[in-house]
């Protein structure tokens, strides 16, 4: 295109103004699109490793799977653990080895979905590799982001970690159940949250005693505008940790 | 990674040969750490058309638009998303994500 000959001597200084994430941006929207086309909406999950992003996940699966049609993909550097962890719900579930790279990207996403019907699901939930820092650069074409803090962090990740926080939509409180014992002070957490991102909704929940479970399952409900009759907790097989 | 693609395509398709320098422009919360990425910069080059480039990062403030003030206000900290004049609580961040390529310099 720009074929003029230049000078050979003088350097020149071309003006690019380009996003450097430009093309995962490009990709991640039109993931959006698919999703929306298909109508499944998508949720993903970000949180330091450890949190508990998996635990809430495999819970969340078998309670949901009675009413919908639920999936997941999930991000690990090395393992399958997860997903084997994941299957054990009955869900379609895929893993995403990512080797040395932190974070998913709109790109592993895309090439993880190969070979599903995305017109079959209700929810697709995607796990991304625990860390607060590189999968807040990465758009993965969810509909809502998730970041899960676990009360043995403490209160102040949210000061921390700003930009993670920043960019979800909905904070996860999980492991409530130990909140006494590790003298959690939720009250500075909400407080450090709302420091970050202004209004941000906040769920508790311990994904071990169930504690917070409805209110998390009327939060998945409402994002799919239904309302479920039965995902009360007392089945024995859902949010209660059946061993 | 996807810095070094953006800055080998846009120079090819300026029809340079060699890259001198990179000028990004890095808003607080890109998710990216300066220091990090010069750190990495030299490494990542290697085998480019950028090999042996400077990369020259300019830090942008990150910004939010104030609705009591009506203005857009530049943060004086990222763990406080409130408006540091008013005082307001700031929900909408204007700018502040930015991972950008302003520019290229070439040797010729």
């Amino acid at each position: 295109m720009n074929a003029t000959p230049r000078p050979p001597q003088a350097p020149r200084l071309v003006e690019v103004r380009r996003n450097a994430l430009k093309q995962n941006d490009t990709l991640a929207r039109a993931l959006r699109d698919r999703f929306r086309k298909a109508g499944v909406r998508v949720i993903s999950m970000v949180s330091s490793p450890g949190a508990g992003k998996t635990t809430l996940l495999e819970k969340t699966l078998i309670m949901l799977l009675r009413h919908w049609r639920v999936a997941a993909l999930v991000g690990d550097l090395a393992t399958e653990n997860d997903a084997a962890r994941l299957a054990r719900s009955q869900a379609p579930v895929k893993q995403i080895i990512t080797g040395e790279v932190c974070h998913l990207d709109a790109a592993m996403v895309e090439r993880a979905l190969d070979g599903w019907n995305l017109e079959e699901l209700d929810l697709l939930f995607i796990e991304n590799v625990g860390n607060l820092v590189c999968p807040a650069s990465y758009d993965l074409g969810e509909d809502l982001r998730l970041v899960l803090l676990s009360v043995t962090e403490g209160e102040d990740k949210p000061l921390k970690y700003p930009t993670i926080f920043n960019t979800a939509d909905v904070a996860v409180i999980t492991k409530i159940d130990l909140a006494g014992p590790v003298e959690f002070d939720l009250a500075a957490a909400r407080d450090n949250i709302h420091r970050v991102r202004h209004g941000m909704e906040i769920i508790e929940v311990s994904s071990k005693t169930g504690e917070g479970m409805e209110a998390w399952l009327r939060f998945l409900q409402h994002q799919r505008g239904e309302v479920l009759s039965d995902v009360s907790c007392d089945s024995g097989q859902g949010c209660r940790d059946s061993g | 990674m996807s810095i070094i693609e953006g800055a080998t395509e846009e120079a090819l398709r300026h029809g340079a040969v060699k890259v001198k320098a990179v000028h990004l422009k890095l808003g607080p919360l890109s998710g990216v750490a300066r220091d990090a990425l010069l750190f990495s910069y030299e490494l990542a080059c290697e085998g480019t058309a950028l090999e042996g480039s400077r990369l020259v990062i300019e830090e942008v403030p990150a910004t939010v638009f104030c609705r009591s003030c009506e203005v857009e206000r530049a943060l004086t900290s990222i763990q406080r998303m409130r408006c540091p004049v008013c005082d307001t609580p700031a929900p909408q961040i204007s700018r502040g994500r930015e991972i950008e390529l302003v520019a290229l310099e070439f040797a010729a």
